[in-house]
């Protein structure tokens, strides 16, 4: 139940801010150093950070719980035990791969 | 409801009520699900193997064809899930039907609207010159 709120509540920040982000990132790359440069200013201060981090939370939350609807899709995983662990390990993949992800890219960015 | 509850043979037979359609919707947004999977891991896969992040190396990256092009699908597909999953969560939320259709309109233009943008400056990194 939490997870499949998780799922849209996810999808909706992955489809106005993850979108938004990507376009301006793209917009930002292709046209010349300085604008890249403002875009990587703000990507990079603390609160363009907690927003980056959060939309990949999301992207790897509605990755895992998404692959979890597909499963449920085919009738299976249904099963009280299962559902709740299957449930479950979305919410510690998607924290583990975020962290995993931002620790090599904080790390590569020194 | 199953395929054998039809009232008519034909019904029967295709597995459709009488609108003769309607599991499109449905069958897009696992499509585009499934699509997703593999270009959001090609996505992030790519911004571990890039020796560096910095401008120079991304344009570089999405220059070839080997980025542009997934890219530009991650950006269709992407786009048109994200339209997908907000008609589901505003047709479940928004009981009223002027509201619903005008908040359904105005996601298919920020939708296309926003695919374009991005796709324009993909295209200017993809057919510009490698600063």
């Amino acid at each position: 139940m939490a997870v499949s709120i998780l799922h849209r509540v996810t999808g909706v920040a992955l489809s106005f801010a993850g979108l938004a982000i990507l376009t301006w990132w793209l917009f930002a790359m292709s046209s010349g150093a300085e604008a890249y440069d403002s875009f990587k200013g703000l990507a990079t201060s603390p609160v363009g950070l907690v927003v980056l981090i959060g939309i990949t939370w999301s992207f790897f939350q509605h990755l895992l719980s998404g692959i979890r609807h597909l499963v449920m899709d085919t009738g299976a995983a249904f099963e009280l035990g299962i559902n709740k662990t299957f449930a479950i390990l979305t919410i510690i993949g998607s924290i583990a791969l975020t962290a995993a992800l931002w620790f090599y890219l904080l790390g590569a960015a020194k | 409801m199953s395929r054998g509850e039809s009232a008519t043979p034909l019904g029967v037979v295709r597995g459709l009520g009488s609108a003769h359609h309607g599991g499109e919707h449905w069958l897009t947004e696992r499509v585009t699900s499934l699509a997703l999977l593999f270009l959001g891991t090609w996505f992030i896969a790519s911004l571990l193997l890039l020796p560096k992040l910095d401008q120079r190396t991304l344009i570089e990256w999405l220059h070839a064809p080997s980025g542009a092009i997934p890219m530009a699908l991650l950006v269709v597909i992407g786009f048109r899930h994200a339209l997908d999953g907000m008609k589901v969560v505003i047709d479940d939320y928004v009981h009223e039907e002027g509201s619903r259709f005008a908040l359904n309109l105005l996601m298919l233009f920020l939708a296309v609207g926003g695919g374009a943008i991005a796709l324009f400056a993909l295209a200017r990194i993809a057919f510009g010159a490698v600063a």
